[in-house]
């Protein structure tokens, strides 16, 4: 099994408050290098918090946060600070608003950071583009600008561009909240597909239950601020043993939310 | 070698130079009036259907929005007395100052009017309404109030340009400043002295704008 | 004198208006980029002295501004041509306006994009250069077309400390053959032609970098 190895992510008693709003509370959290990680929970259980930490969007309130071993939270000496600046290039992070840059081509938008951050060769950036492009299908539109395409388009133009990092950890944001429900499907059967062909470790946000049944090693529920209960997918799923579980589930059933999802 | 700042010297102009300042400010605020009834006379012409008369308002417009207020008002102060129009420095500023902002404020009102639901006219239409009535009654009330921050804004702008009117020897602060200045061959004090006034006028008008918008938003938004 | 013949004579300030206007707009540029970007960093001390700045070029008008650095120059024993001094003032005054208008537009970039350079490690200087300012200069194009007139409009303004640009002819002119209508008119024409190529090239250029809008 997995645990075996070292945990690729580490949260120790991590909290965080918006004033009074707590909003994690004393979370201890492990994640295992590959492990494909679902967090499911009501809007403002902290799910997305705990993610937006991790990228170092946000500050924890209290705690400790480890990468690859290495403290990224609180990083206090210049020698920290410098070492999360190198882990920050092994993190990707997939948006619920895509969040393209829009004066940037398709290609630019892909090939920005690995040429200016990681200091890539133009060509060899550009190669690896392309074949990210082709990879969700999208290969076509190299040239175009974000203005110009779907939202299901845009997003898995968004993943492609994370990919190009060649990151050791990707995250997902509610990657399908923001679609039309037609535009649902393209876009997740790419994550699946990544999920499906990689060694990368991947921690998701989303609503789509059927998709998070296939591609999660590990469900984990949050419940106003802690992981109230984690596990398989069957187990989450199928036997769910707080009574908090039970109704949330209750309410994605039936809703067709997995539709689109099933029918791409 | 004389000092370069000199407190006794400023304090003795002081006085002379504020006592310019009601012609500072009045003309500002007349210029505003001129400014105000031209431009919406200007802006309300503007929705005119009939083309030709739209395309020289807005030629004119053009013109006078890019050519420097300083030539206009030597247009109104050295040409039109050869038509029989002699005009004081008071007046030609005032005219020359108003005019040259009407055009920016007919821009100013046409967004307030383009901001207006379509809806608004049609219902003015149904309940017969004639054209005057609607643009006095419905059109105007509702477009100015959420354009007022920009319309003070100008009129600080407007305030901020008279000394140009020293140009056509108006006796405002900057030329008093002038005045003292080659009585004296001190010029430091009188210009710092002028430009202080101008922020502490402009920084207390911006306030009093800031508050009157405040005000206005609050009455018509109940 | 034919209009043409006025036209020439006061063409011979165009050079002059021209120089103040091209040196005024550049100092004017370099100054609201570098004002407008360090007024959005977190340096208390030097964005507090900076706002003194813009408040200072901002609170007063551009003739007092003029007039100041002309006289009170040579008591410091610096002496500036009347050109310098002109373009001082107006690169200086306009600096101030044109730093507002760089501060709100980098203001007005979503700060879900900082998010996604954050994502990608995109940092510091690198995220202002090629994130932030290529999506705020768009945002700046049309004030700073409208500040582009009203900077040439204010360089008139130059004729009233000796320089001799095309107002300053037309003065002379005007003093020599009286010949008072045909001078103004012809200098009002030469000013707003002089300006169309200007609020002709802003245009352009907003165009050009705005291609990525939908």
């Amino acid at each position: 099994m997995r645990q075996i190895e070292n945990p690729i992510v580490v949260y120790k008693q991590v909290t965080k408050a918006y004033g009074d709003l707590n909003v994690l509370k004393k979370i201890d959290f492990k994640i295992y290098p590959g492990e494909k990680v679902v967090l499911i929970g009501s809007s403002g259980s902290g799910k997305t918090t705990l993610m937006r930490l991790l990228m170092m969007l946000e500050k924890p309130t209290g705690g400790e946060i480890y990468v690859e071993g290495e403290r990224i939270f609180p990083a206090i000496h210049r020698s920290e600070k410098k070492k999360v600046h190198q882990i920050k290039n092994d993190i990707g992070m997939v948006f619920q608003q895509f969040n393209l840059f829009p004066h940037m081509t398709i290609l630019e938008n892909i090939m920005e950071a690995p040429v200016h951050v990681k200091k890539e060769p133009k060509a060899q950036a550009q190669a690896y583009a392309l074949e990210l492009l082709e990879k969700v299908g999208l290969s076509d539109k190299a040239d175009a600008y974000p203005s110009q395409l779907s939202g299901g388009q845009t997003q898995r133009v968004a993943i492609a561009r994370a990919l190009a990092m060649r990151p050791k950890i990707l995250l997902f944001d509610e990657p399908t909240s923001a679609l039309d429900p037609e535009l649902v499907g393209e876009v997740l059967k790419v994550i699946k597909e990544i999920a499906q062909d990689g060694s990368t470790t991947m921690l998701l946000v989303t609503h789509e239950m059927k998709f998070a049944r296939d591609v999660a090693d590990r469900v984990c529920f949050f419940d106003k601020g802690v992981i109230a209960e984690q596990g398989s997918p069957q187990e989450i799923f199928e036997h769910p043993k707080t009574e908090r579980l039970k109704q949330f589930l209750n309410r994605f059933l039936n809703t067709g939310k997995d539709e689109e999802y099933e029918n791409a | 070698m004389k000092k370069i700042w000199s407190w006794s010297f400023a304090a003795e102009i002081f006085p002379d130079i504020l006592k310019c300042l009601p012609v500072t400010v009045g003309s500002t605020l007349v210029a505003f009036v001129v400014a105000a009834l031209v431009g919406l006379v200007l802006a309300v012409l503007l929705q005119t259907k009939i083309q030709w008369l739209r395309k020289i308002l807005l030629v004119l417009v053009d013109l006078i929005r890019s050519t420097p207020l300083l030539v206009q008002l030597y247009v109104i102060y050295y040409v039109l007395p050869n038509y029989g129009l002699l005009l004081t420095p008071f007046v030609t500023g005032v005219i020359g100052l108003g005019i040259h902002y009407s055009t920016y404020l007919s821009e100013v009102y046409r967004s307030g009017i383009d901001a207006i639901p379509k809806g608004q006219w049609e219902a003015a239409d149904c309940l017969g309404l004639t054209k005057l009535q609607t643009w006095l009654k419905v059109v105007i009330p509702e477009a100015i109030p959420p354009i007022l921050p920009v319309i003070g804004n100008y009129l600080i702008t407007m305030f901020k340009e008279t000394p140009i009117l020293s140009a056509i020897s108006l006796i405002e602060i900057l030329q008093e400043a002038k005045i003292l200045g080659s009585r004296s061959f001190r010029y430091i004090e009188g210009f710092t002295i002028v430009g202080v006034l101008f922020m502490a006028v402009s920084l207390v008008a911006s306030f009093i704008v800031v508050r009157v918008t405040t005000i206005v938003t609050r009455k018509y938004s109940m | 004198m034919s209009i043409v013949e006025v036209g020439t004579f006061l063409l011979k300030g165009l050079g002059t208006t021209l120089a103040t206007v091209v040196a005024a707009t550049l100092l004017a540029l370099l100054l609201a980029f570098l004002v407008g970007i360090l007024r959005t960093t977190r340096w208390k001390i030097l964005n507090a002295i900076l706002a003194i700045y813009v408040e200072v070029f901002r609170g007063s008008s551009v003739l007092v501004q003029l007039f100041w650095i002309y006289f009170v120059f040579p008591f410091f024993n610096i002496q500036l041509s009347a050109y310098v001094t002109a373009v001082l003032a107006i690169g200086l005054n306009y600096g101030a306006y044109g730093s507002e208008v760089v501060r709100s537009a980098i203001r007005s970039v979503p700060k879900t994009q900082l998010e996604a350079c954050a994502a990608l490690n995109i940092n510091g200087f690198l995220r202002m250069r090629r994130v932030v300012l290529p999506q705020a200069i768009v945002v700046m194009m049309p004030s700073f077309g409208n500040l582009q007139i009203e900077l040439i409009k204010a360089t008139s303004l130059v004729s009233m400390v000796t320089l001799s640009d095309l107002t300053y002819y037309a003065t002379v002119l005007n003093n020599r053959t009286m010949q008072t209508t045909t001078i103004y008119l012809a200098l009002l024409i030469i000013y707003y032609l002089v300006t169309r190529p200007f609020a002709f090239g802003t245009k352009k250029l907003e165009k050009k970098l705005s291609i990525w809008r939908a």
